[in-house]
């Protein structure tokens, strides 16, 4: 399913929100709902390499990669980290490599979430945003490799 | 005629005063530092003797002839003196300084390590340590071809002495091992272990990161050969430490690292070395903040050791009685001699949730495996949430800890 929404659109529609909650607690307890009702991952995804690196909780992220965009399904046993996963699937899945790549997702800043990316190693933020963005980059690699693989086929053909 | 005693009377409420940290606000609420096992924070007389070295004497030390480096000279051995004093060592040539517990681990590992440990060799230690008194050790038992033994935890987070005998061989060349344990609190029995060690032959190192704080010291009635603790878990300053080590053990070891201050006489041919305690303290050392760990040894002092202890003794009974009220809540680590720390995990919440809810209403702990990963995997636990106590907590502060949690827990779950 393509995402209708441009990225910067629903991080709008986040800050949006955010904006109505007039306490932390508030906040909080919002993501907190978001990350109750972020499907499970399939215990089969739950793998060693899928896990990501740098948390004190356990993040588990995957991606798949259909019709030239990317969709990630992720999951976690914590779940204040579930709920910001939550956050940054709903913005990103469902775009290109491209479009991943350059989003500046200033909607974590934005709705005062900017703690849980500071450069401790208990926070597992960074290291996701991190890993999806890395997972946009192999597939803008993998989708360049094909395309050249084709035109050099082309330019095969075309010397014969 | 009575006289009355000149015990100082503890007043938590005056000496929270002196930290003037503890009045700053967290996401709008009063701070509320339940940390202290990581660092304690800093009473003013602390942060005044910083800017007063910077501002009055500031030189460098040893090696000067002039009035600033003389000054700053005589207040850096000061420091060394008081140091002894307060871990009552028999000489002042048995205080290194360091950059902390971790620092003086490793310089044991690699003087005497390398000189002493060799194929086939033991070294015990508990698993209940930090992870700095692990991996130095598993480094050289790596590079030498020797063996880690490690003494079992029970479930109340006591160590299994039965065990620890038996583990005791002619083998055994050293027992490093944590006096308190800072994921659990327990206090181990290090004194009998020495005994025991020593009687096998081996020497032992007791890391005092936690212990220094809150017990009463004493390296030589405990007979340790070598003590380790750091500065800033002592209303000190960071990256000063003190390794203690016997003298006839310090004086025997190889150096550690080479440069100024631990020479007597450099030529290419060869160097001499400078007599203890300078040979371990290469270079110009933290002047700073090692003379500043004298204020705040001399303010533990001040405000009474045993009124401290009391205090900090009646906050883990308190915290412990009224935590154990607490739906799903269980302690880990329930030791009959423990200083004041609780550590626990609460059915289906993860700690680092409870971490972040804690955080949102002014409330620091710590949350995670506290660097002791071998022994949360020994309780099969991905990490505990930890309350530390210091001199200036309050039950007050218990009791919001407890409202944070009840209030976490019910968002969370
Ligand atoms: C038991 C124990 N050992 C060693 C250390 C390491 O101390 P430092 O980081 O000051 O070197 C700590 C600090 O957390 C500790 O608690």
């Amino acid at each position: 399913m393509k995402n209708v929404k441009t990225i910067q659109e629903t991080e709008a529609a986040i800050i949006d929100s955010f904006s109505l909650f007039d306490s932390w607690d508030d906040k909080y307890e919002y993501i907190i709902d978001l990350g109750k009702k972020l499907p499970a991952l399939d215990e089969k995804h739950k793998t060693e390499e899928n896990k990501v690196r740098g948390c004190q909780s356990t993040v588990w992220l995957t991606a798949d990669y259909k019709d030239g965009r990317v969709y990630f399904s992720a999951d976690s046993d914590a779940v204040i980290v579930k709920g910001l996963i939550s956050m940054l699937i709903s913005v990103l899945s469902g775009h290109t490599p491209q479009e991943i790549i350059d989003a500046p997702l200033d909607f974590i800043r934005e709705i005062g979430m900017t703690t849980h990316l500071a450069q401790t190693r208990s926070n597992g933020l960074r290291a996701m945003v991190k890993q999806m963005k890395h997972y946009a980059l192999a597939f803008q690699a993998m989708r360049q490799h094909s395309i050249n693989d084709h035109g050099n086929r082309r330019t095969e053909t075309k010397s014969h | 005629m009575i006289t009355t005693a000149t015990i100082p009377v503890f007043d938590v409420y005056a000496l929270r005063k002196q930290f003037p940290v503890l009045e700053r606000e967290v996401k709008g609420k009063p701070l509320i530092y339940l940390d202290n096992a990581a660092t304690s924070q800093k009473p003013a007389v602390v942060i005044d003797a910083l800017v007063q070295y910077y501002t009055g004497y500031n030189a460098n030390i040893h090696r000067g002839i002039h009035t600033l480096a003389e000054e700053a000279t005589a207040a850096f051995e000061a420091t060394r003196e008081t140091a002894k004093h307060f871990i009552h060592a028999a000489g002042r040539e048995e205080i290194i300084f360091t950059r902390g517990t971790t620092e003086g681990i490793n310089l044991v590992a690699y003087t005497w390590g390398r000189a002493n440990v060799g194929k086939g060799d033991e070294i015990i230690i508990s698993a209940m340590e930090h992870h700095s008194n692990i991996v130095p050790w598993q480094i050289l038992c790596e590079e030498k071809g020797a063996q880690l033994k490690v003494i079992p935890v029970d479930d109340a987070g006591e160590l299994i002495m039965e065990a620890y005998e038996k583990l005791l061989s002619d083998k055994t060349r050293l027992v490093a091992i944590t006096h308190v344990s800072n994921a659990l609190g327990t206090v181990n029995p290090v004194k009998q272990m020495i005994r025991s060690a020593h009687k096998a032959g081996a020497l032992v190192l007791v890391d005092g990161a936690q212990s220094t704080v809150h017990l009463d010291i004493d390296v030589q009635d405990m007979d340790c050969d070598f003590f380790v603790c750091s500065a800033h878990k002592l209303y000190g300053p960071t990256g000063v430490g003190v390794l203690y080590g016997k003298k006839h053990v310090l004086e025997a070891m190889p150096v550690f690292q080479g440069g100024g201050e631990m020479i007597k006489e450099v030529t290419f041919e060869k160097t001499t070395y400078n007599e203890l305690p300078y040979k371990y303290e290469a270079g110009t050392p933290n002047i700073a903040d090692t003379i500043v760990f004298k204020t705040a040894l001399d303010f533990i002092e001040q405000t009474g050791k045993e009124q401290i202890r009391q205090h900090e003794h009646e906050l883990l009974q308190y915290a412990t009685a009224a935590l154990e009220t607490v739906p799903g809540l269980k302690i880990i680590g329930r030791a009959k001699e423990k200083t004041s720390l609780v550590s626990f995990v609460i059915d289906k919440v993860h700690p680092q949730d409870i971490g972040i809810l804690l955080d949102n209403k002014g409330i620091a702990v710590r949350t995670g495996h506290h660097c002791a990963q071998p022994l949360m995997q020994r309780y099969g636990i991905p990490g505990t949430i930890r309350a530390s106590f210091a001199a200036y907590n309050t039950k007050e502060e218990i009791d919001e800890l407890l409202l944070g949690l009840e209030k976490s827990i019910k968002l969370l779950v």
